[in-house]
């Protein structure tokens, strides 16, 4: 690992201040640190905001589950109260990496990171969640932009994302049996308008497939889309799943969530 | 007293392994070292044209940077093959010369080509980006099957073929083909696998100046043969003035048998820089470099009449050994797998043809089980095919073939000296609830689901010795194992023996049996090894030999301190030596029951002699001093465990996933020493063939790139994946060594693979399906599945 400027601001103002073309914020680490060890990523400033006090907790009021960046994976799965409230939300996070992982990681971090596999984007996008910055509030929908890339500018850092407390939700995963990241991800979720079928893993970028969500809100079984084909010329293929896999996998842990709600 | 060996004693290291006190050799730095770090080679196959490493010698901290061109003016030789094996036309194999550094060209992604030396880390691996090598990058051989169509790797190996070698009768096996009712056709891949110890390899270093010896801890499983190789093939330096430290080791399974590059290099450069030296892979260096296992491709045949007899197998088989051959490389796909090839079944006539190959991956070699899973893979898929085609209970068509009488005259070249090989799968049909199998089949199709059972009975042949037999097979020393035996004057025992424990609890099992030999507590008996410096040699661990060689090379030792104690004691008690028996640490005169304990009689051979009326120890005329005796045991067979695994799967056909649902093996592994050590080598052993069947998938692209080279891609199996293991045994004493023992630590590799293949297929309705079976594969098997179901109705 190269040599770099560790910082740990104590508010979000300095930690903003401090940020630069060169560095990174530094939330449970579980991408950043082993990217830098690899020497795949180097960076100038380290700016570890693990001690401003603000960024974590967790906070539920009538219509929605609002969540500190830097709060850990293990304590979203082990709320009472998102049990409560979300429940797949908590059966998501409590799903991540192993209990090491659970233990560092952030649900900022992951947003951030905007790992085409990871977990918590389809959450965000099925919940129609909104991510607070220090600059403004995101809608998730308008928030993920491509691999690894988000809207996200310079100096701007997550605080907290809002989930909207959904009627019905589940949370289902095809693991990728080595890494464990989702190989596909399906996020549903059953709103009073509308039904959301987020999918993560499948393609470059979180997605809200809208064939899967059209079908579901008009009929919210599994038979709706029993049998449906899904277009995979957009899907991933690799040495873990061919894109046509995917597809069909997608609508089978569609279905999944749907007989597990 | 009761016995020790044949109790569940609990490991004795467990305490210091699992609490973190562990020594392993990245654990150890010596004051004032450097470290090492290596330049690989990114290219598969590449000439090397030029190194430059005038930038990187100026860089911050580098003390040396050394290349292949240093290291040959030297004359420091290279990696060998220890095992040399004849082609079916006599010739002799051919092996490519295998530097310690690349000098003229590369083989594989990985092969070292140079090293940094320097006062950090951090400076060593910064200093590695500035050396430059201006490479000629050649299209390289990746793929098994056809590298013998590929360009010549090596000068004058035409085909890329080490060895084209045939056991067994061609024409015999062709007669009997012609008579046959039926022939049952298989074409398999045994696929590789990365053996992916915990620990990665590493070494330090330390060269004295002034005793001109250098010491090298390093993560071996036989460190007395390393010193050997290092010695004789390497030039490193002589033997006594070469000591080689294995000290706790993170799990070998075969990929820690070697000396590597790594080795030589550091204890060369430790003397010519003349500082201690610390080399520690990373991950990824240890997926690109350990020796890999497996990488078969199979087309084998069995003819079988319609009663279900078999009538005689062929087995060709292509073996790539990777871009270099390695001390078990040649002989792992050749005498550890064609003579079991033909299971534990009669069968009249066979024979196995193996073209070993190289080709522009990391060397293959030794992976546990060696061969003998490869070898009971191929038969048991046959075996498990023949049954359905015939339609004959896959558990009767086993039964009608196996011997009932031992010694078994095996096919091609083992006489199996002990077995029931009946009363194994017996036992296994009824511990598996094997009948109720259909009522279970149908639960899970109510539920959407398809469930297969598979059944594999092995035998193999391990306990890897006896020097006769292996060096007429080529190999390039005896596999004897020795043991000292020391007796201290204040009563504890230390054993020092050549086998080593990475893994296998022997300092435990050893001293059960020692401490069960000489009549003593299990808490005064301490098991040395792993240090050329204590003890006298040893051939180290592999090959499920430590026991049944290592192990009874301690009985001996401590029968040869028996038998000096009854002399002693018959002087110490004033009778004949033949009055006198040894029971449970005490030689008692048998008609007066006066007696002497082990202790006593050990601290008589120490001080000889009387000092008041109270102190009497006199030794016997000719009797010399002290209590501790050396044996070296050769056996007159190897051992030959054997058993039947049944498994049962389910599978998700939306998804191909596989679960395994049950899992029950017998084995016969002799006379048990300790059932709970036996039981986690048998739990390893399954999880690791479950591993290859389902899981590891080790991938090269056509450059030559290791695509699986991290656990981000390559799988290993984890807890979750398996059910709790049911295991029995069955107990045929080994007849080649006076414990009755036979090896224990690759026999759940070499099961599991077909085992789980053979359920994993028939819950596919009989379609093939290559391993890993991962979900993707299944699941693509199951669609096709349903086309042809909807077909038929």
């Amino acid at each position: 690992m190269k040599t770099f400027n560790y910082h740990s601001p104590k508010d979000v103002k300095t930690a903003s201040k401090l940020s630069s073309t060169s560095s990174i914020f530094l939330a449970g680490g579980m991408t950043s640190i082993p990217s830098m060890k690899l020497g795949l990523a180097t960076y100038k400033d380290v700016i570890d905001i693990k001690n401003i006090k603000k960024l974590s907790g967790i906070k539920v009021s009538g219509n929605s589950v609002t969540i500190g960046a830097t709060t850990k994976h293990a304590e979203v799965a082990s709320s009472k109260e998102i049990q409560k409230k979300i429940p797949s939300l908590s059966k998501l996070a409590g799903g991540i990496g192993d209990a090491q992982v659970r233990n560092r990681g952030t649900v900022g971090g992951s947003i951030a990171n905007n790992d085409p596999s990871a977990c918590y984007p389809s959450a965000c996008m099925a919940l129609n969640a909104i991510i607070h910055t220090n600059n403004r509030k995101i809608e998730a929908k308008n928030f993920f932009k491509d691999m690894f890339e988000t809207v996200l500018k310079k100096g701007e850092l997550i605080e907290a994302v809002e989930f909207k407390i959904p009627e019905k939700s589940n949370y289902q995963k095809h693991p990728n049996p080595a890494s464990r990241y989702a190989i596909v991800g399906i996020y549903l979720a059953k709103h009073k308008k509308e039904v959301n079928v987020a999918v993560t893993g499948a393609k470059s970028v979180v997605y809200i497939d809208k064939d899967l969500s059209k079908a579901l809100s008009s009929s919210f079984f599994s038979s709706a889309i029993e049998g449906m084909e899904l277009d995979s010329s957009e899907m991933n293929s690799d040495i873990h799943a061919s894109a046509d896999y995917r597809a069909s996998l997608v609508v089978t842990y569609a279905k999944k969530a749907v007989e597990a709600c | 007293m009761a016995s020790l060996v044949g109790s569940r004693v609990e490991r004795k290291e467990d305490k210091r392994l699992l609490t973190g006190k562990g020594r392993y050799t990245a654990d150890i730095n010596i004051a004032n070292q450097t470290y090492a770090v290596f330049v690989r080679s990114p290219h598969a196959r590449a000439k090397i044209k030029k190194i430059d490493i005038s930038k990187a010698l100026k860089a911050s901290g580098v003390v040396e940077i050394l290349t292949g061109e240093e290291i040959a003016a030297d004359k420091i030789g290279g990696l060998i093959a220890g095992w040399a094996i004849r082609s079916e036309d006599g010739s002799e194999m051919k092996v490519p010369a295998n530097p310690p550094l690349a000098k003229d060209s590369a083989n594989f992604v990985g092969e070292p080509i140079a090293v940094v030396f320097a006062e950090s880390l951090d400076e060593a691996k910064a200093a590695v980006d500035l050396v430059k090598v201006d490479y000629k990058v050649l299209k390289g051989v990746i793929n098994t099957a056809e590298a013998m169509k590929g360009e010549t790797i090596h000068d004058g190996i035409d085909k890329n073929l080490c060895y084209d070698w045939l056991l067994g009768d061609r024409k015999a096996v062709e007669d009997a083909f012609a008579k046959a009712d039926k022939i049952i056709k298989v074409d398999l891949i045994n696929n590789r696998c990365v053996p992916n110890a915990m620990e990665p390899r590493a070494c330090v270093v330390d060269y004295n100046t002034a005793s001109e010896e250098i010491t090298l801890y390093t993560t071996s499983q036989n460190p007395h043969l390393s010193r050997l190789i290092m010695s004789a093939f390497g030039g490193v330096a002589p033997e006594n003035k070469l000591r080689v430290v294995a000290p706790d080791v993170g799990g070998g399974f075969g990929s820690k048998i070697n000396v590597y590059n790594e080795e030589i290099v550091c204890s060369w450069a430790s003397k010519k820089i003349e500082r201690p030296i610390k080399w520690v892979a990373e991950r990824t260096e240890s997926f690109l470099t350990d020796t890999h296992g497996r990488d078969h491709v199979t087309h084998a045949e069995l003819a079988v009449t319609n009663d279900g007899k078999f009538l005689a197998f062929k087995n060709e088989t292509i073996a790539n050994l990777g871009a270099y051959a390695r001390v078990f490389g040649t002989v792992t796909p050749t005498y550890l797998f064609g003579p079991c090839a033909t299971g534990v079944y009669i069968i009249p006539a066979a024979y196995t043809n193996v073209k070993a190959v190289y080709t522009n991956t990391a060397p293959v070699d030794a992976y546990r089980g060696a061969g003998r899973p490869e070898a009971t893979y191929t038969i048991e898929r046959l075996v498990e095919k023949a049954a359905l085609e015939l339609g004959i209970d896959r558990t009767e068509i086993r039964m009608r073939n196996f011997p009932t009488e031992f010694p078994f005259k095996q096919t091609l070249v083992h006489t199996v000296d002990s077995g029931d090989y009946v009363a194994g799968l017996k036992k296994a049909k009824e511990m598996s609830d094997y009948a109720g199998f259909e009522v279970r089949r149908k639960k899970s199709e109510a539920n959407g689901k398809l469930r297969g059972i598979g059944v594999s009975s092995y035998f193999e042949a391990c306990g890897i010795a006896p020097s006769a037999v292996v060096m007429s097979l080529g190999c390039g020393v005896g596999l004897w194992e020795s043991s000292e035996v020391r007796f201290n004057p204040t009563g504890q025992v230390s054993v020092y023996t050549g086998a080593h424990s990475h893994g296998q609890g022997h300092d435990t099992t050893f001293a059960q049996i020692a401490a069960d030999e000489l009549g003593v507590g299990l808490d005064v008996v301490d098991v040395v090894h792993g240090d050329t410096d204590k003890g006298t040699f040893g051939m180290g661990t592999y090959g499920s030999r430590s026991l049944a060689v290592g192990g009874i090379a301690i009985v001996n030792a401590c029968r040869k301190i028996v038998a000096k104690g009854k002399r002693v004691a018959a002087k110490m008690l004033e009778v004949n030596e033949d009055e006198i028996d040894f029971k449970d640490g005490e030689f008692v005169v048998v008609k007066s029951n006066k007696k002497k304990t082990i202790s006593e009689v050990a601290f008589a051979c120490y001080l000889p002699g009387s000092r008041d009326s109270d102190f009497k120890s006199p030794l016997p005329e000719g009797e010399e001093p002290g209590l501790i005796e050396t044996s070296f045991f050769d056996p007159s067979n190897f051992s030959f465990p054997a058993g039947s695994h049944i498994a049962e799967v389910e599978i998700d056909p939306e998804t191909g996933e596989i679960k395994v649902e049950k899992y029950t093996a017998v084995d016969d592994f002799g006379k048990i020493v300790n059932p709970l050590v036996v039981e986690g080598q048998v739990h390893g052993g399954i999880a690791q063939g479950i591993g290859q069947a389902l899981h590891e998938n080790t991938k090269y692209d056509e450059t030559g790139q290791l695509i699986t080279a991290s656990y981000m891609d390559y799988t290993i199996p984890r807890a979750d994946n398996f059910p709790e293991f049911n295991l029995g045994f069955t107990c045929t004493h080994a007849t080649s060594n006076p414990l009755g023992v036979k090896g224990c630590g690759e026999a759940g590799a070499i099961a599991s693979p077909p085992t789980i293949m053979n359920a994993v297929i028939d819950a596919l309705g009989g379609q093939e399906i290559t391993m890993p079976a991962t979900a993707e594969k299944v699941w693509k098997a199951c669609k096709t599945m349903k086309k042809s179901n909807t077909k038929a109705a």
